[in-house]
């Protein structure tokens, strides 16, 4: 099991997986926006997404679990 | 005269400790000291000093130390090797001896210092003769900080450097560690969990994938011995044996080639993120650029490379990681390897797509605005020739920290897709009319925002700019690397001297 956190403070703009989905490592999960960018979150870890934790549009802080990868 | 008796002594201590610790370190796949050394040097190492240091005692072999002198690339470069068969690589009085000549030969000979470190640290046993005096540890350090700016030091980390021997790596230009065996820290887990209470793995609190990606003490991280003496000898062919020199200039190699020009990896949304390795390979000569710092704050990428044959160490921030937003660590980062570059002469070349440095309660107390005044102060006094490109922004004190106008940069470029701005339109348009905003309907809202960023848009236009002389070219961005080829060049003979103080005040 890996977590999937946030690299910065930021708003949820994108969740580009969703549960059962395959992923492999470099994979983008979810897109933030923070400072007016676009700031895709990748997973270091392959595998099955077990769960999405945060909605679009949440507000994110960094180190925030986005997805559990498993 | 004996000439057996030398023989035999000499045989005995090159074979450094006890077979068991041979067998231990082999286990963890670490190569004895004088294999390092045989790997690192173009052939033997040529002369070695004190190699009977210590022999009368039975046990410690060159009291646990190798000292001497050999060729990497052709130049010569002096090396001290711990040797961790002999009492775990331990400085003994004799060992913090050597290793102060061997620094003191580098100095005066001005040629690199290469530090192979595996040492469990002091020799308690040795203390009062090892530690507190003129000629103890702390001679060590305050030599390499003697030397530093004027030799190049490199330290390779095959095993642990701990408590004070954690600065010899700390004072080094570049740390190599090697990934499950180099740990670097002030007290080993035991001691925290005896002194504070604190229960921690060594690899959780000073193993090297911590060190190279979050504290960024270390700089380098590599998996075999091996690859960090190959990584060591193709590192130092980027330098020149000395502050005096300039590096040496290779033949010139084409870039990479690829079917995606410049121009079409460059996303039309300045918002969208964009991947700046594909530009550095578009940019210098193939298989050229070696990276610093890859793991540790990744938003900001370091690293040297030649453009048509000549070194130049490149900053450049990166989209893809965190917006390439500057922080904290990335502004230290920028810092150490600016300073890295100018010591040695090595041309500077910043390529800029920088929203600007983070905001928000987390970085302010961090002190994001000390930090990056160290990363804008250390760009500033670089006297080597600078050059900035704004791919496409550069707001705020993204700008100044990039090398801007204002620093005395040799040349600002920009590319026709550049936007030079205190911030970006959306962020601009919100703080100027926010009152009015809040007060349109939705409707008119959108219209009014729209129409106003593209007034804002306008106002900043590139050309505006360049016809303001704020930028002095916009470059086609396929023409790039050749404009720096011959910019570069030009400015060789740049000759400035920043101050003659003796030092600033900075915050560090």
């Amino acid at each position: 099991m890996t977590e999937v956190k946030a690299s910065m403070a930021g708003n949820m703009w994108k969740v580009i997986v969703k549960e059962g989905d395959q992923v492999e490592a470099g994979d983008d999960v979810a897109i933030l926006e923070s400072m007016k960018m676009e700031i895709p979150i990748t997973t270091e870890q392959g595998g099955t997404v077990k769960e999405i934790k945060v909605n679009e549009g949440d507000f994110i802080n960094e180190g925030d679990v986005i997805a559990v990868i498993g | 005269m004996s000439l057996e008796e030398l023989h035999k002594r000499i045989e005995k201590i090159k074979q450094g400790g006890t077979n068991k610790y041979h067998e231990a370190n082999k286990a963890k796949g670490k190569l004895f000291v004088r294999k390092r050394l045989e790997l690192l040097f173009d052939e033997d190492m040529e002369v070695e000093d004190a190699f009977f240091a210590n022999c009368l005692a039975d046990d410690l072999p060159s009291d646990g130390v190798v000292t001497g002198i050999g060729k990497i690339n052709g130049q010569s470069v002096c090396v001290m090797a711990n040797d961790s068969t002999v009492k775990a690589g331990s400085w003994g009085k004799r060992t913090v001896e050597k290793i102060i000549r061997i620094q003191e030969t580098a100095l005066k000979l001005e040629i690199p210092m290469i530090y192979l470190v595996d040492s469990a640290g002091a020799r308690i046993t040795d203390q009062i003769e090892m530690f507190p005096g003129r000629r103890g540890a702390g001679r060590i350090f305050h030599n390499q900080i003697k030397m530093s700016g004027r030799v190049p030091q490199v330290c390779l980390l095959f095993g642990p450097s701990a408590a004070g021997g954690a600065y010899i790596p700390a004072f080094c230009d570049i740390v190599v560690m090697v990934n499950g065996n180099a740990s670097m820290y002030l007290g080993s887990p035991r001691m925290a969990e005896m002194v504070i209470g604190e229960k921690v793995t060594l690899e959780e609190m000073g193993g090297a994938k911590m060190h190279c990606s979050v504290s960024g003490c270390g700089d380098v991280l590599v998996e075999t011995e091996e690859e960090a003496i190959s990584f060591a000898r193709n590192y130092l062919r980027y330098f020149p044996a000395n502050y005096k020199n300039k590096p040496e200039v290779l033949e010139s190699k084409n870039a990479k080639s690829f079917e995606k020009t410049i121009t079409d990896i460059i996303p039309e949304n300045q918002n969208a993120p964009f991947n700046m390795y594909d530009l550095i390979e578009r940019l210098v000569d193939e298989d050229s650029f070696c990276e610093i710092k890859k793991l540790f704050a990744a938003e900001l990428i370091t690293g040297l490379a030649r453009i048509e044959g000549s070194v130049v160490g490149i900053i450049a921030n990166q989209p893809r990681v965190k917006g390439g937003v500057l922080f904290p660590d990335s502004a230290d980062k920028a810092a150490k390897f600016i300073q890295l570059c100018d010591a040695y002469n090595i041309p500077l070349l910043f390529l800029m797509d920088v929203p600007g440095f983070m905001i928000g309660t987390k970085v302010e107390q961090q002190g994001i605005i000390r930090h990056g005044a160290k990363m804008l102060a250390m760009m500033s006094e670089a006297t080597v020739p600078k050059i900035s490109v704004i791919i496409r922004k550069a707001y705020g004190a993204g700008l100044y920290a990039m090398a801007g106008p204002a620093f005395e940069s040799d040349a600002t470029l920009a590319f026709p897709s550049a936007q030079i701005a205190v911030m970006g339109p959306e962020a601009a348009i919100n703080a100027v009319y926010a009152n009015k905003i809040a007060s349109l309907s939705d409707e008119e809202r959108i219209t009014f925002i729209k129409e106003k960023q593209q007034e804002y848009k306008d106002d900043i236009d590139i050309y505006r700019l360049a016809s303001e002389m704020v930028v002095d070219a916009i470059i086609e961005p396929n023409q790039m690397r050749k404009e720096l080829a011959s910019r570069f060049k030009l400015y060789e003979t740049k000759n400035v001297t920043f101050t003659e103080r003796k030092h600033g005040v900075y915050p560090v």
